[in-house]
């Protein structure tokens, strides 16, 4: 089994292995895996990048993670590698240019092994919604892995890669990270560029890293972080070391539980498992007190205005001319630009893009598009409220553990309803990270979510952190061995 | 609020999305849904509360208006179904 962000990071310093082992060995497995997890695989660029690295290493110019292998989810434009956000409508789409995150992560050297599978567009909550196949979670290839960064979370499950980078709009990354039994971070809003970064809804939308752990993806937040003068909504602040606090004992850190988040609304599995988290906590050091955020049930559905408003008016760009598909046959421009559209984006894409163009629509802006920004202060103040009672909000973060594939394609709001508890934190702005903790029915890996203050991120990953370094949930792979992760 | 077959087309049109005439029932009953969870949020007591557009509130940044990227005009427009001479084409749009 492959080691972690931190071990393999000091096997490549002490020159026990290069980056192009790694990237081979990483290679072989995306090729023989059946999960679906990658949308491109490109061994000679893959290899290219892993010879850069060692060249970094060999000139002594090389950083703390240069040589690491990870997965790119295919949202991030990246020179010339196809980038589709799997969707039929950039099937042939190769990035002319690099997103900032893709800068940076090859300044430091990281190696892409593929290009992660993710739900079209970001738009999806089980990966079902690529145009180029489901992914699989490792733990039960019959199940989903959750999504839209389905691909980057079961790549790093399986074990084929120790990282992957990922998006979360709604959830996009902490419930994948939940269903495959890994550690995701979603950053405070403005924290990552978000400039090269394929736009689904930009109030919402943020980068992150997934791992196996806490520490790595401290590690690899060093990375992705930090002001970007391309992105206008990027954060003018100063650089952090996301890892600097990891060892901190909280004695005291006062953690809140929402009021009913341990309710009827989660599946008894999910509560356990819970439960039997936050109890760790305690033992930890934490006080655990009751908060409240009355306006969290309205989240969903001022989520599903503000995200597909916002998705209508990105997606507006894809209109067969400058890239993307064209369609072959058409009579007029008009009918080029809608026939290209139609046959370029999948059933959910199409299904949000109408509900976004209703809502901002003549007649019903005011009642649907402003109405939900209202909503969204209102989340935003319950949120500051707790935060005067509490250090850290924790509960679950998704209602049950993974299903089946195709258990909820039949009514897309049977799934939009199991991003309860994810998507409050994004129409906050809020960071939020969620961490295994236990497993559910049929052995499926449960998902305990910490949510912080803005900025927090240093604190939650503390949290996490010490939290693995006394249980091993987070060492589990779905074979049922343990990984040997480095603490 | 539930919508018609009507609001149907005249929403995709808005969208420049092709909705079958056999497709439009389906596609209906799916806004329907989307919009009756909608409808929940619609009940809550907002007056007197300021719409929130970005999580800190803050206004776009501006940059000064100096050239700073070199011209990729080729590589930018390798990706584009149709070109000519450094142009784009689609169908004439003038008669």
């Amino acid at each position: 089994m492959i080691g972690s962000v931190v071990s393999l990071a000091a096997d490549l310093a002490a020159g026990r292995v290069s980056a192009v082992e790694l990237a081979s060995d990483a290679l072989a497995r995306a090729q023989a895996s059946t999960l679906n997890a990658f949308i491109t695989i490109d061994p000679e660029r893959t290899l290219q990048e892993a010879r850069a690295a060692d060249a970094l290493r060999a000139n002594g110019a090389a950083g703390p993670l240069t040589g690491v292998p990870f997965a790119q989810k295919d949202i991030f434009c990246a020179k010339g590698w196809r980038t589709t956000a799997g969707s039929r409508m950039l099937g042939n789409f190769v990035a002319p240019y690099d997103a900032t995150l893709v800068v940076k992560g090859k300044a430091a050297g990281l190696v892409t092994i593929g290009r992660a599978n993710m739900d079209e567009f970001a738009m999806g909550s089980s990966n079902e919604n690529s145009a180029f196949g489901p992914v699989r979670n490792p733990w039960d290839p019959a199940r989903v892995p959750g999504g839209s960064s389905g691909g980057s979370a079961a790549a790093v499950a399986a074990g084929i890669v120790p990282a992957a980078t990922g998006t979360d709009t709604g959830g996009s990354i902490r419930q994948p990270a939940s269903f495959c039994g890994i550690t995701g971070i979603k950053p405070t809003y403005g924290v990552v560029s978000r400039y090269g970064m394929i736009a689904y809804a930009s109030s919402l939308d943020q980068a992150g890293p997934m791992a196996r752990s806490a520490h790595d993806c401290a590690m690899l937040l060093n990375v992705m972080a930090g002001f970007d003068p391309r992105d206008a909504t990027s954060l003018p602040r100063e650089t952090e070391d996301y890892a600097r606090r990891l060892e901190q004992p909280f004695e005291g850190l006062r953690v809140g539980v929402p009021v009913g988040w341990l309710g009827d609304g989660v599946s008894a599995d999910v509560r356990v498992a819970v439960e039997a988290g936050l109890a760790e906590l305690e033992r930890l050091g934490a006080r655990r007190v009751e908060v409240s955020l009355p306006h969290a049930r309205y989240a969903i559905a001022a989520y599903y205005v503000i995200a597909p408003a916002e998705a209508s008016s990105n997606l507006s760009r894809y209109d067969g001319v400058r890239y993307g598909h064209r369609a072959s046959a058409y009579t007029d421009l008009a009918d080029m630009y809608a026939r290209s559209r139609s046959e370029g984006f999948g059933g959910e894409v199409r299904r949000r893009i109408l509900v976004g163009t209703y809502v901002l629509s003549a007649g019903y802006y005011d009642a649907y598009y402003l109405k939900a920004q209202q909503v969204r202060r209102l989340v935003a103040q319950d949120f500051a409220a707790a935060f005067g009672q509490c250090d850290v909000i924790a509960g679950p973060t998704a209602p049950s553990v993974a299903y089946r594939l195709g258990e909820k394609t039949a009514d897309p709001v049977e799934m939009y309803l199991g991003d309860v508890y994810t998507t409050l934190v994004n129409l906050a702005g809020l960071p939020a990270l969620s961490l295994p903790c236990g497993t559910g029915e049929a052995g499926m890996p449960v998902g305990l979510q910490l949510i912080g203050r803005a900025f927090s991120e240093a604190q939650l990953l503390n949290v996490a952190h010490q939290f693995q370094r006394v249980t091993d949930h987070h060492e589990r792979t779905p074979a049922g061995e343990g990984r040997g992760v480095a603490k | 609020m539930s919508l018609t077959s009507d609001d149907v087309r005249k929403v995709a049109r808005l969208a420049r999305l092709v909705v079958a005439e056999d497709d439009i029932v389906p596609t209906l009953d799916n806004l329907n849904r989307t919009l009756a969870l909608v409808e929940q949020m619609r009940t809550v007591e907002t007056s007197g509360i300021e719409p929130m557009a970005h999580a800190h509130d803050m206004s776009l940044r501006l940059r000064e208006d100096l050239v700073t990227e070199p011209d990729e005009r080729e590589a930018l427009m390798a990706n584009a179904p149709a070109v000519e001479e450094g142009l784009f084409l689609v169908p004439r749009v003038i008669e």
